[in-house]
């Protein structure tokens, strides 16, 4: 378990002061000046070294995605964008950040931008989090006031940082939909190539990261990267906040070490499993978008991107959804093909006729009204979807059914089977 | 240039090519819904995808750039398996009503089901129906059908730039549509019909009317403006049912403005099918014979100045030359083709032609607009100036009628004494203009038609002479006409020779006889005095006031010659036949000089033909564009305060065919009638 004093994340309860002095006090922008001046190339080599992966679900290192951007700045500025779109389903952990410890990601916006020769950074929030925007608005207003970010701040380097809120669509936390949201337009993903680093917002190079990857890079460079690289799993290194819900006792927003084993996470943080261990019946391990593991998987699941991934499951963004023996799974995963139904943006075919065509399939499976032949089908569709859309919101709707059909299709059936007998004991 | 394998099959492209284009050129072709070679990339409809090594996922051929090295895979199993997929997707909420739907036969959809789509549908549950809207009087949505490629969300945005349609809503309730119910306002609406790769814009005024295979299809040329858009009648029976563009780069690319589109039922309306006599006060229906007959007797012992001839703006180069040579054989002068006075002179083709050529719109880096509405006029010409602004090619500047031609100007004033301030530099356009290197002008027949015409033509001569519009490879002076035959006209002398009347002098009675050959657009109150030949095929203004009506062909009955506003000679050809007793025009007037005893030179088409070659080589050289000499010309003198105009105050009535045309009347009613109207009307 993490031992307190690698935390990075100190108040992400907000049981302490949540002000500038408050943040200060706690170590945030301390020597933020000397790490700039030690470079923008030694700051990204620093980030490339910690092994920092991208905490919004893909996990692509940050280190190497902010030295994508053009070196030296042409005749369009560059920008960077902070995804706090945190739309997916169970995962809740930006916006504890944004509330509770804002000036963490605020100093690293400005260290990110620094880094990337950036002097503006907007954060897109999720339309839903009032209270975060008006939180994170305050914290900005206090380092404008103090002169840490701004014109002629204290750290030298021009930085704006404006909040942009969202008006609620799932999809655009989708990195170039957000870009087309920012710029006003309808939130469509856009195709690639180009990449953002390439013709971004407004058609200028820009970076788009995650909330949490930015809000761990000051102390990451503070600290040095070889203390976060030295936490966790080589390749899958540092800190992580988990957020954990559904049947646990407990559930919360927790910081750990990556790699720490399932079952360590929900015992030690949620007072476990509703019922105890043996009462598990599935968990969806990394929001969503990633398939359910079942039981026997849970047993030896390691928390981290590459030991999720060999349960045929994935880290997402870390928000563990703990299901209990007697939870209807089909319904559960009903819930998420509703979800994505609802979300789909309509830009694609494969997922603005599949979302609808599964959605409508998985009800009739809650019920059991379908024949066993239409689970193939079923899966047949979500095959159809997954790897043929522009954006990854057709994968992320097909694999929850893909992951149920494959741990739970004797579920499956033996609805079915009840179903028709009712239907014959009526006839 | 990229080398890449595609199939097994090495092929080298140019730079900037598409995967997609590049298997077409390795002659592969690779299914698509929403790719379209002039709009901007979508790539959302995902039929186009292909394998690529070493990327994991397919990827949309038409959106991913061909580069060095790629290995493409078009047709294994994987890459079919996932276009079946897309099929199935399409086709899970497309209503499949293709033996009621008016695209059935040349839609895109149902011939890639035949190569796609599967032998029975595995999709249960219920299928997405959509409202009915409406559109306006052109397009007849039936949006159950969409398949969501935006294209015409696109072609609004881009190409005609009014942004009437978008996707409301998301996932698979998407509906595209207005945002506001409301009629599509652009003039080139109809080329959403043939946009659209599936049943869900169709045409409306041709809806439900034939299948596409019972149609005989014959090449023309839009005469409705001067831009002589390459068109195809499509013809059943001996009806003209519907008219589509021919691709054509250099002048029409692949549009066609709704007049030219649509229009066409007037030619069913109010014809002229057979030869009228005046008889008493009235006209009498009469035959050939005795028409001519009346004619030979008025035209005896006439002497030739007391002859005059003035041609309307859709008839063909032939009938024009026919008619020239009758009153040149008569000994008259008098002869017009410029109905509404313009002060062209005929004598230097630079100073009557659209030098730059319309292609080289997209080469020019400043435009000057003068006294012209281009989005009425000549609406593919606007949508090629818009396409230059959309590609920063350059912001117009206009001087005339201040009106929304879809792109941003810089609105300079209306009078010519902004002209007259370009000119000596106290206007900061004139900075603009120094500094462009391919600068281009504009000069409308609002500008010419008045009576300073030839003063505000020297004059923008002088601004193109300053600020070099003119140089040994680019030619930036340029007249756009309205009239499909005005330049025709022009080129073969269709002008008054020396003492000759114009067509003020003729409408104020300075003739005997006049004979006007479709000529409509004029004052005819005061030919009263006058003995009228009209020779047409709409009866309207012309045929009115005629003493002899002599039905003639419209276009799209006789093989025709027409030379477009650029001075490019284009060959329409006959698609039906006049209705009753109607002739093609050329033949009348052969016919009628033989009565009076002044047999024309020729037997035939390819005769008359001939002899309009000996008159101007533009007439040799079919489909291109002769370069004219800059000479001088205009003439100098004074020019009066009032505001230059636009010829046309509404697009949709214009000539004959058109103001008796149903579908634009339609139009007119929904698309100018609304903003003539104050709050207080109704």
């Amino acid at each position: 378990m993490l031992s307190d004093k690698d935390r990075i994340f100190t108040n992400i309860y907000g049981l302490k002061d949540k002000s500038l002095k408050g943040a200060q006090s706690r170590g945030c922008w301390d020597g933020t000046k000397g790490i700039l001046e030690k470079g923008k190339d030694w700051i990204i080599d620093e980030m490339k070294a910690s092994g920092l992966r991208g905490r919004g679900g893909a996990g692509f290192s940050t280190g190497i995605k902010w030295s994508f951007m053009p070196k030296e700045v042409g005749d369009r500025p560059h920008y960077l964008v902070i995804n706090a779109d945190e739309g997916e389903p169970g995962t809740c952990k930006d916006r504890e950040i944004m509330r509770n410890d804002p000036h963490t990601l605020i100093e690293g916006a400005l260290i990110a931008s620094f880094a990337m020769q950036a002097h503006a950074c907007y954060i897109y929030i999720r339309g839903e989090f009032v209270r975060e925007a008006e939180a994170l608005q305050a914290a900005i207003d206090e380092c404008y006031e103090n002169k840490l970010i701004g014109k002629n701040n204290v750290h030298g380097w021009d930085f704006d940082f404006y909040v942009h809120r969202g008006a609620g669509a799932y999809v655009c936390g989708e990195e170039t939909a957000l870009i087309e949201s920012l710029e006003g337009k309808k939130g469509q993903p856009r195709l690639k190539p180009p990449f953002p680093a390439g013709s971004g917002l407004y058609g200028c190079p820009t970076t788009v990261n995650n909330v949490e990857s930015i809000a761990v890079a000051p102390e990451i460079l503070r600290r040095g990267a070889s203390w976060f690289a030295g936490i966790g799993r080589p390749n899958n290194s540092g800190t992580k906040l988990y957020g954990i819900s559904g049947h646990v006792e407990r559930p919360c927003v927790v910081e750990d070490a990556m790699g720490i084993t399932l079952r360590e996470l929900l015992e030690k943080h949620c007072g476990g499993v509703i019922g105890g261990w043996d009462n598990l019946m599935a968990v969806i391990p990394g929001g969503s978008s990633v398939p359910v593991m079942n039981k026997e998987q849970c047993d030896n699941a390691i928390m981290d991107f590459d030991g999720l991934r060999e349960h045929g499951s994935g880290l997402g963004t870390a928000a563990v959804i703990v299901m209990k023996k007697d939870t209807d799974v089909i319904k559960a995963i009903t819930r998420l093909s509703d979800f994505y139904h609802h979300e789909s943006c309509g830009q694609c075919t494969p997922c603005r006729e599949g979302t609808g065509w599964m959605q409508r399939m998985m009800h009739r499976m809650v019920i059991g009204n379908a024949t066993v032949e239409e689970i193939d089908l079923l899966e047949a569709v979500t095959r159809q979807v997954e790897g043929n859309t522009i954006c990854a919101l057709g994968d992320a709707a097909a694999w929850p059914i893909q992951g149920l059909i494959k741990h739970f299709r004797p579920e499956m059936e033996a609805r079915i089977a009840a179903y028709q007998a009712a239907k014959n004991a009526a006839a | 240039m990229p080398k890449l394998t595609i199939n097994g099959n090495e092929i080298e492209v140019e730079n900037g090519l598409s995967v997609l284009q590049a298997c077409e050129q390795a002659g592969i072709e690779v299914p698509r819904f929403c790719y379209h070679e002039r709009l901007s990339i979508a790539g959302n409809c995902r039929m186009c995808l292909v394998e690529m090594e070493k990327a994991p996922k397919l990827i949309a051929s038409c959106a991913m750039p061909a580069g060095e090295g790629m290995v493409i895979n078009t047709d294994n199993e994987r890459v079919k398996k996932a276009r079946e997929g897309v099929m199935e997707f399409l086709l899970i909420n497309h209503p499949l009503d293709c033996p009621i739907c008016d695209q059935g036969g040349e839609c895109d959809l149902q011939d890639q089901a035949m190569a796609y789509g599967g032998d029975k549908g595995r999709y249960t549950e219920a299928k997405r129906a959509v409202p009915d809207k409406d559109f306006g009087p052109i397009i007849r949505p039936f949006m159950t059908r969409c398949i969501h490629c935006t294209r015409c969300v696109r072609f609004t945005e881009e190409v005609a730039g009014t942004s009437d349609m978008c996707g409301t809503y998301r996932g698979d309730y998407t509906e595209i549509g207005t945002y506001v119910e409301k009629a599509i306002e652009t003039e080139l609406a109809g080329n959403l019909v043939d946009l659209c790769p599936v049943g869900a814009l169709t045409s409306k005024p041709y809806s439900y009317t034939a299948r596409p295979w019972e149609l005989k299809k014959t090449e023309s040329i839009d005469v409705f403006d001067a831009v002589g858009t390459n068109i195809r009648l499509d013809a059943r029976s001996n009806e003209v049912l519907r008219v589509l563009p021919r691709l054509n780069e250099d002048v029409n690319e692949e549009w066609l403005a709704d007049k030219g589109r649509y229009a066409i039922d007037g030619l069913t309306k109010q014809r002229l099918d057979r030869p009228y006599v005046r008889k008493d006060g009235k006209l009498q229906p009469t035959t050939w014979e005795e028409a001519f007959a009346v004619i030979a007797d008025k035209l005896n012992g006439l002497d030739g100045s007391k002859f005059a001839a003035l041609a309307g703006d859709m008839v063909d180069a032939e009938a024009m030359f026919a008619l020239k040579l009758l009153a040149e054989s008569l000994g008259s002068k008098n002869i017009d083709c410029r109905q509404d006075g313009a002060k062209l002179d005929a004598s230097v083709r630079a100073s009557y032609l659209f030098n730059t050529t319309i292609a080289g719109i997209d080469e020019a880096d400043a435009c000057l607009i003068i006294g012209s509405n281009p989005r009425w006029e000549a609406p593919i010409i606007n949508a090629r100036l818009r396409k230059r602004y959309i590609n920063h090619g350059f912001k117009p500047a206009v001087v005339g009628p201040n009106f929304d031609l879809t792109y941003k100007t810089d609105y300079l004033g209306d009078t010519a004494d902004v002209l007259q301030a370009i000119l000596d530099g106290s206007n900061p356009y004139a900075e603009t203009l120094k500094n462009a290197s391919k600068p281009m002008l504009i000069l409308g027949q609002g500008a010419l038609a008045r009576e300073d015409g030839a003063a505000i033509l020297a004059l923008v001569k002088e601004i193109a002479d300053k600020y070099g519009f003119v140089s040994d490879e680019w030619n930036g002076f340029n007249v756009l006409h309205t009239a499909a035959a005005r330049v025709g006209g022009l080129e073969m002398g269709f002008v008054p020779a020396e003492g000759g009347l114009d067509t003020a002098a003729i409408v104020n009675g300075g003739a005997e006889v006049v004979y006007l050959l479709g000529a409509d657009e004029i004052d005819t109150t005061k030919l009263g005095n006058s003995f009228v030949i009209y020779q047409g095929h709409n009866g309207d203004a012309g045929a009115q006031c005629a003493d002899v009506i002599l039905p003639g062909c419209a276009y799209t009955e006789k093989d025709g010659t027409y030379v477009n506003t650029e001075g490019r000679m284009q060959y329409g050809y006959k698609a039906v036949f006049a209705p009753g007793e109607a002739k093609e025009d050329w033949t009348i007037l052969r016919a009628l000089s033989e009565v009076i005893g002044k047999k024309l030179p020729f037997d035939n088409l390819v005769q008359l033909r001939a002899k309009l070659v000996e008159v101007s080589p533009t007439f040799a050289t079919p489909d291109e564009v002769q370069p004219a000499k800059w000479e001088n010309f205009g003439v100098k003198g004074d020019i009066a305060a009032t505001p230059l105009t636009s010829p046309i105050h509404n697009y949709y009535m214009t000539d004959p065919v058109s103001r008796v045309s149903k579908t634009m009347a339609e139009c007119t009613e929904a698309l100018i009638n609304p903003k003539q109207r104050t709050g207080t009307n109704g």
